[in-house]
This record gives structure tokens, sequence and C-alpha cells, in this order.
């Protein structure tokens, strides 16, 4: 039944009346096509991830704990301590305390290194702006989201921690699953 | 002590020591207490299945140990009682629904040769009644007092309104009942269970093929009175709250779920039955004896499914719905079964 723009009547496609004998034979049928319905989910089986055991791999652009990061083949950081993903950060979690390299002391490749880099996890917002933010790739986002803590200083994590390389929690999906 | 030899009770003749029969009524309630535990958790895992899930796998192995977790919680819960409620009522509401219950247990039979254990024959049923359907229904009639005067005890809107619904639900779906099985009746000749299982084994067909119609409105009318889905009108959880047990907590609520799961057991061990044969299997005629009580459990478990199925799969019929399906389609329907069936009964050509 295709419409008609020429014509004034507008013809609406109805169900069959309710009740009476047909309603009887059509609530049965339906019931049965129910049955069917449901039977087939068991037929198919589970779809339940079960999660401590089994975890969903995240995508590579997933924004999870954040990571700092060194030269591979100096070892010096990346970081050179200016602060622009803290002013780009919205929740204003991330402190960042520079100092000057030296001589005898050098940490980071730039002239100045980040003396104290702490993210406080339980602000973040996980948008990723600092990413974005950072001249030198310093900070990236890693994958892990599995965060939570009994308290709320343990979720201030410092320079060393962003640092070192985090024990692989959650698998990374590889390149086109 | 010969003269305390209890009499012979019903079809099968034989007289059976009184010990054995305390004995045989202390297992019943320990076999339908567990059972209960295996079907609540029975029910959660293939109502899992039916979503596409594996239902509760976390407590013991498989999920093994969660009914006991959930039984353990409520015992351990405070059990309050409104201001206002009608104490003793309040009390006795949920254990007359589980002893009404539990009261139809000994009544199914599992096998009418009697076993020989260890030099005692013993009969593997309750109480083999003459009048053992007749029994059955009374005590499900009873047990619908435990949820009116729950519901009506509790003072409190919602338990008041699940426990008129229940009223009307319960009488007017147990005519139906037991109209649909006029036909059964007509045919054995007789109420005893028993009987009619050996009569579906003496004309080698089981009651479901020439009485189908009863038993599918037997069905029916049992899902409506064990508050199944989609008649789960007296509880109905999200317009009534929790219906008549709205008001329960703790050990009392725990009694009248007990007795939720003890009415299901039963119901599908009655619908094996008397329709499906009972202990019989189709085709083999020289099954030894320790096997039918299994036999009937099995039956037992698929009706069970089957009653789970229905119920991952009809929503909750409409009040309205509910009385005219129960009135205007069963009730004539079970009362035409009757009559037809009476006819071949007494017919010159049968």
């Amino acid at each position: 039944m295709t419409w008609n723009p020429d014509s004034d009547v507008v013809e609406v496609a109805r169900g069959p009346e309710p009740g009476g004998l047909g309603g009887a034979y059509r609530v049965f049928g339906e019931t049965l096509r129910g049955l069917k319905t449901s039977f087939m989910r068991v037929v198919e089986g589970t779809h339940t991830v079960e999660y401590p055991e089994e975890k969903i791999p995240v995508y590579p652009r997933w924004r999870g704990r954040h990571k700092l990061h060194k030269f591979e083949d100096t070892g010096l950081e990346k970081c050179v301590g200016c602060s622009l993903c803290a002013a780009a950060c919205p929740a204003d979690c991330i402190r960042v305390v520079a100092a000057e390299n030296t001589d005898e002391n050098r940490v980071s490749g730039g002239e100045r290194y980040a003396a104290v880099y702490e993210i406080n996890m339980s602000r973040c917002i996980f948008c990723g702006y600092c990413e974005i933010a950072c001249p030198f790739d310093a900070i990236t986002m890693g994958s892990d989201f599995e965060l939570a803590d009994y308290n709320r200083s343990d979720l201030i994590f410092t320079k060393e921690m962003l640092l070192a390389e985090p024990m692989v929690r959650t698998p990374l999906r590889a390149e086109g699953e | 002590m010969t003269a305390l030899v209890a009499a012979p009770l019903g079809a099968v003749n034989y007289a059976e020591p009184w010990w054995a029969q305390l004995i045989k009524a202390f297992l019943i309630f320990a076999i339908g207490f567990s059972l209960v535990p295996l079907v609540l958790l029975y029910e959660r895992k293939l109502l899992g299945r039916f979503q596409n899930r594996p239902g509760p796998n976390r407590v013991g192995v498989y999920g093994s140990m969660q009914p006991l977790a959930d039984i353990g919680k409520l015992l351990f819960k405070e059990q309050f009682k409104p201001r206002g409620a009608i104490g003793w009522l309040f009390v006795a509401a949920p254990i007359i629904s589980m002893v009404a219950a539990l009261a139809t247990m000994p009544l199914i039979p599992f096998s009418n040769r009697p076993q020989d254990i260890f030099g005692t024959p013993v009969g593997l049923y309750g109480l083999d009644s003459e009048i053992g359907l007749l029994i059955f229904f009374a005590f499900s009639a009873i047990g619908s007092y435990g949820i009116l005067l729950g519901g009506w005890s509790s003072v409190s809107k919602y338990s008041f309104l699940g426990a008129m619904r229940g009223a009307a639900q319960l009488i007017s779906y147990e005519a139906a009942q037991g109209l649909a099985l006029l036909g059964v009746v007509m045919t054995t000749g007789s109420l005893s269970l028993s009987a009619i299982v050996d009569q579906q084994g003496d004309q080698h067909v089981w009651f479901l093929v020439p009485q189908i119609v009863g038993a599918f409105i037997f069905f029916v009318a049992t899902l409506a009175e064990i508050n199944r889905t989609p008649f789960d009108l007296l509880e109905a959880d999200s317009e009534l709250v929790g219906g008549f047990m709205t008001e329960y907590g703790g050990g009392r609520f725990a009694l009248y779920y007990v007795a939720e799961y003890v009415h299901l057991i039963v119901a599908g061990a009655m619908f094996s039955t008397l329709f499906l044969g009972g202990w019989h299997i189709p085709f083999w005629q020289g099954a030894p004896g320790f096997i039918d009580p299994f036999v009937v459990l099995a039956k037992t478990l698929v009706v069970v499914s089957v009653i789970i199925w229905i119920r991952a799969t009809l929503p909750r019929l409409r009040y309205d719905q509910l009385m005219s399906f129960g009135w205007k389609i069963l009730l004539p329907l079970a009362t035409l079964n009757a009559l037809v069936t009476a006819l071949f009964v007494v017919a010159p050509w049968s």
C-alpha cells in the first residue's frame, strides 16, 4: 500500500480486531512463537563476559591510566617540566614543579625537568587533553582502567609510578581487531 | 508389635509397620525441603540461559551454594512486623502456607510396587489414599488461606490488594482445575493417584493423549494456582511491590518462598502423575522397581522446566484478562471436556 499524494483518503493498516475465536487462536499462536523465541536464546548460548577472569581488550585509542615516557636510547625523561599539561587539564589534577637540569644531575632532554610530577587520579576525568597539550609526547594515556583503591591518598600517582612500566593488567586490542 | 500394624491403605494391599510410616513421613519432609534449594538454583540458572546469561555462578562450584547463601541471608535478617499488623495472624499465615504446601507432598506416588527395604515392604509414597485427589485440592485451598491472611493481617495497601487478587484468582482457577481432572477421574473410576497411574499403564497410553484438553486446562489452571507467571498477580512485583508478601522479611518471607517452590515441585509431580503416566516408561514394560521414583522425578523436572520456560516468555496478564480467561474460556472448556469424556465412558459402543 503505497502513499498516493493526490488521494484525499489516507488508508491506515490495522491489525485484526482483538477478542473472539480468531483472537484466541492468534493468542495461542503468538504464545507458541514467544516460547520458540525464548527457547532459541538457550540454543544461542550465553554472551556474558565474566569480568574479573575475562576482560574485553581495549582499543588502541582507549584513554586509561597515564604513562610518562623516557627516551629509549639515552634513558632521559621526555618531560621538560613545561606545565602545559597542567594548564590544559580541565580537572586541575596535574601538579608539576620544574627544576633546572645541571651537568651533574641531568634528568631530562631539555633545559629543565619535572622535579615533582603528580596526577591525582581521583580527580582525573580521563579526557586526554594532557596528551594533546604535551609538546614532547612525554605523557600518553595508557590502557589500564582498574584504578580503584581504598585510600584517596593512594590515588595520587607520583612521577616514579607514572614512569614505571605498568603491570599488564588490561589486554590491548590488536590492529584491525 | 503386630497389633500396631497400620491398616492397608488405598489400592495397594499390604500392611506397613507404624515405624516405617514414621520414617517415611520424616523422609518426605527432608526430601521436600532439600528439593527446594535445588529447584531454586535450577530455576535461576535456566532463567539465565533463557536470557543469554549463565545465571548465578559465583558462590560455590557453578553457583551451587547460591540457594544456601540466599536462605542463610534471609534467616539472619530481622523479622520485623508493621505497626498495626494483627500479630498472631501475621505470624501464622506463612506457616499455614508452608504446611499446606508440604502436606501435598506425601500424596505423590513414586511407585506402586512395595520396595523390600531391609526385609520390610515399604510403599514409595507417603499416603496412598482412596481420595488422594480430593486431599490435594483441599490442601491447595488451605494454602490460599495463608496468602489471604498474610495479605490481610499485615495492614498495608499493597499486601491487601495482592491478597484480594489472590482470593479471586485462586477461587476461580480452582474450579477449572478441578473440572479439568473430571475426565481423568471418570476414565479411571477412582480418585486414588496410584490407581490413576495404573490405569495409564493398563491402557498403554498416557492421559496426555486422550485428555489433551484436560491436560492443557489443568496445566494453565495450575500455573494460576501456584502463582507462577503469567498469573503471578498476587505478587506482581512491578505494580504491587510484592503483593501479599510486601511486609514480610527474614524467616517469614523465606517460609513463603519455600512454600512457593514446594508448590512448583508438587505441581510438576502432580502433572506427571496425572497426565504423563507417573512411573511408566513408554515401550518398556519390565522396568525394575527401583527405577520408578527416578522416572517420576525426571518427569517432574521436565514439567518444572516447561513452567520456567513459560516464566521466561510470557508477561503478566491484566487482571480483567485473567478473570475473563478463567471464567469464559477455561471453565466452559473444562465442562465440555468433562461432558465429552462422560459420553465416551458410558457410550454403548465403547
